[in-house]
């Protein structure tokens, strides 16, 4: 096997870093290659300061059919060969790279800052600017389709709705998108490095709060990489209410999908009623809880609050009603024959892209490539209680809808089986120190994809590093690839079938 | 045709009554906060301590909490061995100044409607630019569904527009990132005069989790005048909502 060099580990336990090779950049490279050439997925490559003054770079490549996650290192400093020439899944971890730690991957195609921050490495900038020189956000050199009548639009930060800013410029011929370029950073508000030292008493809020409608996937996955690193075996009961939580979270955001892709063609029936549903959903998690979000739920250990009392049965009847009621609302979005004619072959991507671009979640789903990591690496509850795996291979709008709903069907059946069979038990265990000088790696299939942190431990059992790979990271370079030959008028819609988040980008 | 009919009707009605009566909350909701200074121990400070956002603060007649910094995880109220801080299920919190936000006792400040002119001119017609600044999108989503057929906002004669242009004031959330301090001074100024500021959420009140961060501003009152306080992580939809009715004088 060409990915010998690499250390294979299993999802949910924790590496001594001594253990790990650190190699050469050249073997390094060619060892991240290998791996994603053999079926891997990069799902997450970034750097940490060396106690040399040097930058380590860490590539977490995971291979799904196996269920390992291969690990490798190196140590670089001013520049290194960029790996995205020949493995394009590198691209935007690269920029990240660069614009972190002041390192330049050379020959990269493309290379800018992804969130405009100064470098953490003083003194070290890869794009050449000067230590006290202002950083404004998207002042930069865009793509450009230079031409009689190509003409340029720009949207954001600010848009028309009560979403979050990004900014996107569009290189048009008339209706015709030759490209979008995708430009963020608008809400970086310093949560990896303010993760470092930690954990501390408001780790887990920062954690809570990476996306908030990634609460309970983002929280799991933080507890997760605590308890590898601490050796804590989590109750059953806990496991079964955070699989209850992270469903019901998807089943909320699915269904607001759902509602939101009807509302951007005009389809108002749909829109109206997911608008009102997926607050259905949320209110099941405050059930929980007490918040819609899911925060105060999972915490290391196990969970805050237990499913018990009056909750399983409420659960229950409110998931009955709440799924024929979303069930009647996508029948009716996917017997429509307008709808249908604005989703289908509306933002195609093909799956020869998606893989290439490396992308997660229904996204990836929808162009039939079939990763789903509460199959391919099970964690928790889902060791013992699977879930079916929806596809779909047109990779346009409909498909991303489709993955949507048949989500739905599978997570309502899921929350409604299991409420009703929670295992007996404690809901806490406890947490121990956490094992020092290791790595632990932890993987969540969150509603938008999957969730990756990685916790880098010092001597002392504290967080040297953390990162934190949201889906998001991986799929907004589809948007831009689902817009390219589409007209302008259809970015809402392609735009509302991936669903980003920008906060979980910027972070 | 037929079946959209057919679903509609089978969907019902579905907006909630309040403000004419109490909303539903679930059984489990963080509202606001009692403190029974009586029940400290002198130098006892566990509350204070455990606190992530610095909210709480001794004074001479028991623990102070600021709910522009709360987050409402309750780990005050479990590092007190004395039940000196509980939380109930008061979803009754927005204020109209950044001091009006501290907890002492059972007192609270309840916002205050606009006077005068502004009232008249913005009581039963308030349009509003939403500037998401940072944050999580926590803030956010809940301040969508005010716009769903649940709380149905536009019945009160408030809405979210498209542009600052046709805006009477903003709804600032997020901690206001250094990368959105321009995008967000840009819009305020272009909403027409006179306007109104109304910051939502423990982010764009005080920063949130995020406060003391570097890259972030701790709040949206740190450039601009704020009207309306809406505490919260996120803030309950019908939190807001009741914010906003006692603003235009409502309620």
């Amino acid at each position: 096997m060409a990915r010998c060099t690499a250390y294979l580990i299993k999802h949910g336990v924790a590496a001594r870093l001594t253990d790990l090779p650190v190699l050469e950049p050249e073997p390094f490279r060619q060892c991240v290659i290998d791996n994603v050439n053999a079926g891997g997925r990069i799902s997450a490559l970034f750097g940490t300061p060396a106690q040399s003054g040097k930058v380590r770079l860490y590539a977490v490549i995971v291979h799904p059919s196996e269920g390992t996650i291969a690990l490798t290192a190196t140590e670089v400093d001013e520049k290194y060969r960029s790996i995205t020439p020949d493995c394009p899944q590198a691209h935007w971890f690269e920029r990240e790279i660069a614009e972190q730690w002041g390192v330049v991957p050379e020959g990269h195609p493309w290379l800018k800052p992804i969130r405009f921050h100064r470098s953490y490495r003083p003194g070290h900038d890869a794009f050449g600017r000067k230590d006290g020189s202002g950083i404004l956000p998207s002042v930069t050199d865009f793509f450009r389709v230079e031409g009689e009548e190509v003409h340029e639009v720009a949207v954001g930060p600010v848009h028309a709705g009560i979403i979050e800013p990004g900014h996107f410029r569009f290189q048009c011929h008339g209706e015709h998108v030759f490209n979008l370029e995708i430009s963020l950073g608008y809400q970086h508000r310093g949560v990896e490095r303010a993760l470092m030292g930690g954990p501390n008493k408001r780790t887990i809020h920062l954690m809570e709060t990476l996306s908030g409608d990634t609460t309970v996937g983002h929280a799991t996955a933080y507890c997760q990489a605590v308890e590898s690193l601490s050796g804590c075996k989590v109750p059953p009961r806990a496991n079964a209410v955070r699989a209850v939580a992270l469903e019901l979270e998807r089943l909320a955001n699915h269904t607001g999908d759902l509602g939101a892709l009807a509302g951007d063609i005009g389809y108002q029936p749909t829109m109206s009623f997911c608008g009102r549903i997926r607050g259905d959903f949320l209110n099941m998690t405050a059930m929980l809880c007490g918040n819609r979000f899911g925060r105060g739920l999972v915490r290391p250990g196990g969970v805050g609050f237990d499913a018990d009392g009056t909750v399983p049965g409420d659960m229950a009847g409110r998931m009955d009603a709440a799924f024929r009621d979303v069930e009647g609302a996508s029948a009716l979005l996917f017997d429509t024959p307008t709808v249908m004619a604005r989703f289908e072959n509306t933002g195609v991507i093909s799956a020869t892209v998606c893989l290439s671009l490396g992308l997660v979640g229904p996204a990836a789903r929808a162009c039939g490539v079939g990763c789903d990591d509460r199959n391919n690496f099970p964690a928790g509850f889902y060791k013992t209680a699977a879930l079916p795996v929806a596809t779909c291979d047109s990779g346009d709008v409909y498909a991303r809808a489709l993955v949507r709903r048949l989500e739905i069907q599978n997570s309502a059946a899921y929350v409604r089986k299991h409420i009703a069979a929670l295992p007996g038990g404690p809901i806490n265990a406890e947490t121990g120190p956490l094992a020092p000088d290791s790595i632990a790696v932890s993987l969540v299939e969150a509603w938008r994809g999957e969730v990756c942190h990685v916790a880098i431990t010092d001597k002392g059992g504290r967080f040297a590093h953390y990162k934190v790979v949201d889906p998001s990271f991986h799929n907004w370079a589809g948007l831009a690839m689902a817009l390219r030959g589409q007209e302008i008028s259809d970015f809402p819609l392609c735009n509302k079938s991936f669903n980003l988040s920008y906060c979980g980008h910027d972070l | 045709m037929i079946k959209a009919i057919l679903e509609r009707i089978r969907q019902k009605h579905r907006t909630i009554k309040f403000p004419e009566a109490e909303p539903v909350l679930p059984e489990r909701f963080r509202g606001r906060p009692v403190i029974d200074g009586s029940r400290c121990v002198k130098g006892c400070t566990a509350c204070v301590e455990a606190c992530p956002t610095g909210a709480l603060r001794i004074e001479a007649g028991g623990p102070a909490l600021d709910l522009g910094r709360c987050l409402f995880c309750t780990e005050c109220s479990s590092a007190c061995d004395n039940k000196g801080v509980s939380f109930t299920r008061e979803y009754r919190l927005a204020s109209s100044t950044r001091e009006g936000l501290v907890v002492r006792g059972d007192e609270y400040a309840l916002a205050s409607a606009l006077n005068g002119e502004m009232k008249r001119l913005f009581g039963r017609s308030l349009k509003l630019r939403q500037v998401s600044a940072g944050g999580c999108n926590g803030c956010e989503a809940d301040i969508n569904v005010l716009g769903t057929v649940v709380f149905d906002l536009a019945r009160f004669g408030i809405d979210f527009v498209a542009s600052p242009r046709h805006a009477d004031g903003l709804l600032i959330t997020g901690p206001v990132p250094e990368n959105m301090r321009t995008a967000l001074l840009k819009t305020y100024d272009a909403v027409p005069s006179p306007k109104i500021v109304i910051a939502s959420g423990a982010c764009a009140i005080s920063g949130g989790p995020y406060a003391g961060h570097l890259e972030v501003h701790d709040g949206a009152g740190k450039f601009l005048p704020v009207d309306l306080y809406i505490p919260g992580c996120p803030p309950h939809p019908v939190t807001a909502l009741d914010g906003m009715l006692r603003l235009l004088g409502r309620l």
